[in-house]
């Protein structure tokens, strides 16, 4: 070993020499780095492993990457002039960085660099290694997840790693997952004792892991013959396996409340504005799906102002949704709603022509295909909280956005002039009008209201769905039966009911579909209203009555 | 609106029936007496469009049943409309038998496809015509049964039968585009050859349907012009001008609100099944929400609570419709989405209101 290390580097800092006296500057950068890369440049692959080996034994933190690089087949040298790069295909071109220092160089034409190859010796090798680095990484993330890599086919080698990382290891995940790993490694000992304490302790550990070893343990291979010999051990595995089980179906339990709770996100912010113009004002508006609608393609249109700004855009979108589709529900309500007070079925068929001319009009302006709203950055991904129960970060958004404009809407009606006026209005409006309070300027004002938070509504859903024409008309539905389960005229109500159905929703659909699951909530709404008419919060007292 | 049945004279309600008795016998007469080439002969597509006309005004004439003289605004009428349309395509997907693509004796194409092995229990019986009858308006029938009693009795009124009448035919269209239920999911049921052993696209039953459609249509305006004069029918409008006195009076509001709701299904599925053979074509689309919709505004343009309205207003806006969608396809939202807006602030009383007070402002 020392010998041939002491011959590499002589061929190296040779080569380094006539490098240095070709490009004719000084470097400054630490020689042993160049000089290994320089001996992966080198035809024969006994040189390449030795050049590895020696990249891992210099801690340099450029190490990795290239190496990384190297194993993903990234690393190219360029035959101009025999630079070591990092290239990203890109259509035609590469795009390169220096391999040495991470400087950008000019994207470069495929046939300009050669890819340095590996055997699958070589890979394997360098695929260990890899590991070893990442163990001592900075990043208390990588490091995790090193150590589950490793889990796949751990050697004697990698556990000494590992014992020596554990000492020394400041995370508290990552320790948790390095004594998982060895917990998994004792399970194969040849002490009974041992296995079986092993086994012990990580029965209260679920990951993915550890369900594929004890898995292992009780399978029977195709002769019918247990591959785990020893039956106190395999009954040990079950009853382990059992244990995790319950605690995995907890998980499942967390996670389809958590995509009903989203789901009753969606339901609640889509339902909240008719809630307003039904229950306050006793308006059936079925272009209340459109105004949605106009909110999500608002926001389509702020990301086309805005390119580059997606988060922003987004965020711009709130008001601007607000503010136009309120805007569009007072002209609805000055032109049209207001000459038909007092005649609900009438209302509901005029505000139905407006919600085809409002879809009709999107479709001349912005054509009858699906536009594609961008998600930013942060709203995307989930999070991963362990191996099995990840909630994605989009939904999770909403559900905090619904409470956030729930909570605001109900600040408003309590606490504003307008609140006051409305909630007075919606409970007497004869005695409100005598009381000096101008109903149809609330009327308009309430109905913009309900339009504004539809458009809000609308900035979610482009998040989550295909903004499109028929955006609206899709909920509108579902959203009516929100309203009505929980109570006309009645906010909380449709809190209640919006998150229930959804609940009820995603526990239905394993057992019976999508499709299918949502069939049955509508049954179940029809045969509940047949049972409590005014939902399951009816309004008392007097505006009961009308 | 109210006093418009009464105020009518009867001439108009003749004249509408003289003109249906008409149309419905010279067109089929002509295509029967003259050659092919000949001027007065119907063209096969004119005389399927009219056809499909009259089942829509007959459909039409069944929502005014209910909700003209009745007060029940259903959303989801098109949905037994539907119903007996899949009641009567089951009979003539039974008919195909292995004339079918993959040449299955007893199942249609879309089961071999899916692999099913054999025919599911609800579609036993249905290879026979009369079953097929029976059931085209049983099954609307039963079902605005068991859905009406249920939202009847608990006094499910206004704006809420209304939507949960929409989710009824919701429900029923995302069902319907299930595969598993066995009804060709998506697709349908189409490609249909044969009605009691005659093609169905021979000229000759084309004209006989259209001769069924428009017999179905008068002896529906005459049996309902009948039953709204009777004592029943004018319990029926006094629910709906004040249905608490009603009650109070000692009527059973409910049982007269079932009965006129499961008869105009009934008459709505007839429509379907005149429907389906005339257009070659039933799929779940029918039970869309929109499709109920559309029944409203023919009744509310026509004019509602006037049963020949609802006739009139069928024909009209699906002549425009069919006009229309073929000049200016981007146009026709803009105008059935301008019609319900219209109808309803400006003509409250539709075509026939408008054409009424006219004639009654000349008068004075």
């Amino acid at each position: 070993m020392n010998f041939f290390s002491i011959t590499r580097y002589g061929l190296a800092s040779l080569m380094l020499c006539v490098a240095l006296s070709a490009h004719g500057e000084p470097k400054t950068l630490n020689t042993p780095l160049l000089e290994a890369l320089t001996a992966i440049k080198q035809g024969s692959m006994t040189q390449r492993e030795q050049a590895i080996n020696s990249l891992v034994e210099l801690k340099n933190p450029r190490s990795l990457v290239i190496l990384q690089a190297l194993l993903s087949g990234k690393l190219f040298i360029c035959k101009d002039d025999d630079k070591l790069v990092i290239g990203e295909p890109n259509e035609q071109t590469y795009q390169i960085r220096d391999a040495i220092d991470d400087a950008p160089l000019a994207p470069i034409n495929a046939e300009q660099v050669s890819k340095i190859n590996l055997t699958n010796k070589l890979r394997s090798q360098l695929r260990k290694i890899i590991g070893e680095l990442e163990l001592n990484a900075e990043q208390a993330d990588t490091r995790l997840a090193a150590v589950k890599a490793m889990n796949q086919d751990i050697d004697e080698r990698m556990l000494e790693l590992l014992k020596t990382r554990l000492a020394i290891e400041p995370d508290a995940r990552v320790k948790q997952a390095i004594e998982n790993s060895l917990l998994l490694q004792k399970v194969d000992s040849v002490d009974k004792n041992e296995r079986i304490k092993a086994i012990e302790q990580l029965k209260t550990q679920a990951n993915l892991s550890v369900v594929n070893k004890l898995k292992s343990l009780i399978e029977k291979d195709s002769d019918g013959q247990f591959a785990e010999a020893d039956s106190d051990i395999r009954n040990l595995a079950e009853a382990a396996l059992a244990k995790i089980n319950t605690q995995l179906q907890v998980y499942s339990a967390i996670e389809t409340v958590f995509f009903g709770l989203s789901l009753g996100a969606v339901l609640v912010l889509s339902a909240i504005g008719l809630a307003i113009t039904f229950g306050v004002m006793g308006v059936i508006n079925m272009a209340h799906g459109e105004l949605m609608m106009i909110g999500a393609y608002t926001t389509y249109v702020i990301q086309q102002i805005l390119p580059n700004q997606l988060g922003l855009s987004v965020i711009l979108a709130i008001p601007a949704a607000f503010v136009i589709a309120g805007l569009v529900g007072i002209a609805i309500e000055r032109g049209i709603i207001r000459f038909l007070y007092g005649r609900p079925l009438e209302t509901l068929l005029a505000t139905f022509g407006i919600s085809l001319f409002l879809q009709q009009t999107v479709r001349s302006i912005f054509s009858p295909l699906n536009r594609s709203v961008a998600t930013p950055e942060w709203m995307s991904g989930s999070w991963q909280i362990n191996d099995f129960l990840s909630l994605t970060w989009n939904r999770f958004y909403i559900l905090i956005f619904c409470l956030l404009v729930f909570v605001l809407l109900l600040q408003i009606l309590k606490h504003t002039r307008l609140g006051l006026e409305v909630r007075a209005v919606a409970q007497n409006r004869r005695m409100a009008k005598a009381m000096g309070i101008p109903t149809a300027r609330v009327d308009a004002m309430t109905f913009g209201l309900g339009s504004g938070i539809a458009g809000v509504a609308g900035v979610a859903l482009s998040q989550i769905t295909n903004v499109g024409p028929n955006l609206g008309q899709s909920y509108i539905v579902d959203s009516f039966m929100v309203v009505v389960f929980g109570g006309v005229g009645n906010l909380l109500g449709t809190l209640v009911a919006g998150f229930s159905l959804g609940i009820a929703n995603k526990f239905l659909e394993p057992f019976a579909g999508a499709v299918l699951a949502k069939i049955l909530v509508l049954i179940f709404i029809i045969l509940f209203i047949q049972k409590r008419p005014r939902g399951l919060f009816p309004q008392k007292g007097r505006a009961a009555d009308s | 609106m109210k006093l418009l049945a009464s105020s009518l004279t009867d001439k108009t309600y003749a004249s509408v029936l003289l003109t249906l008795l008409a149309v419905t016998f010279i067109i089929p007469l002509c295509n029967w007496l003259t050659p092919t080439d000949s001027p007065l002969h119907f063209s096969a597509y004119t005389v399927s469009l009219i056809g499909k006309y009259l089942s829509f005004a007959l459909l039409g004439l069944s929502l005014d049943l209910v909700w003209g003289y009745c007060g029940i605004l259903a959303l989801g009428h098109g949905a037994f409309f539907a119903l007996g349309g899949y009641a009567i395509g089951m009979y003539l997907m039974r008919q195909i038998g292995s004339r079918g693509v993959y040449g299955d004796p007893l199942l249609p194409d879309f089961m071999v496809f899916l692999n099913w092995q054999e025919l599911p229990w609800y579609w036993f019986g249905f290879n026979h015509f009369g079953f097929a009858l029976l059931m085209v308006v049983l099954v609307p029938g039963s079902l605005a049964f068991v859905f009406g009693w249920l939202a009847f009795r608990s006094r499910v009124t206004g704006v809420y039968l209304s939507i949960i009448t929409q989710a009824l035919t919701y429900a029923l269209l995302l069902a319907f585009f299930r595969n598993e239920m066995g009804f060709g999911g998506n697709n349908g049921l189409t490609d249909f050859k044969e009605i009691l052993g005659f093609s169905i696209q021979s000229e000759a039953v084309r004209s006989t349907l259209f001769l069924l459609s428009g017999l179905a249509l008068i002896i529906a305006l005459i049996t309902c012009r009948w039953l709204v004069n009777t004592k029943l029918g004018r319990v029926i409008t006094a629910i709906r001008d004040q249905e608490a006195r009603v009650r109070f009076l000692g009527y059973r509001v409910e049982l007269f609100k079932l009965w006129i709701f499961v008869f105009a299904a009934m008459l709505a599925g007839i429509a379907g099944a005149l429907y389906v053979p005339q257009v070659g074509i039933i799929n779940p689309s029918e039970f869309s929400p929109l499709n109920s919709l559309e029944i409203v505004i023919w009744v509310a343009m026509g004019g509602r609570g006037t049963l020949y309205g609802a006739i009139i207003g069928a024909l009209v806006v699906n002549y425009c419709k069919t006009v229309l969608t073929g000049l200016l396809p981007d146009a026709w939202l803009y105008i059935l989405g301008g019609l319900f807006i219209v109808v309803t602030v400006l003509l409250p009383d539709g075509i026939v209101g408008l054409i009424q007070r006219k004639l009654k402002e000349q008068r004075a």
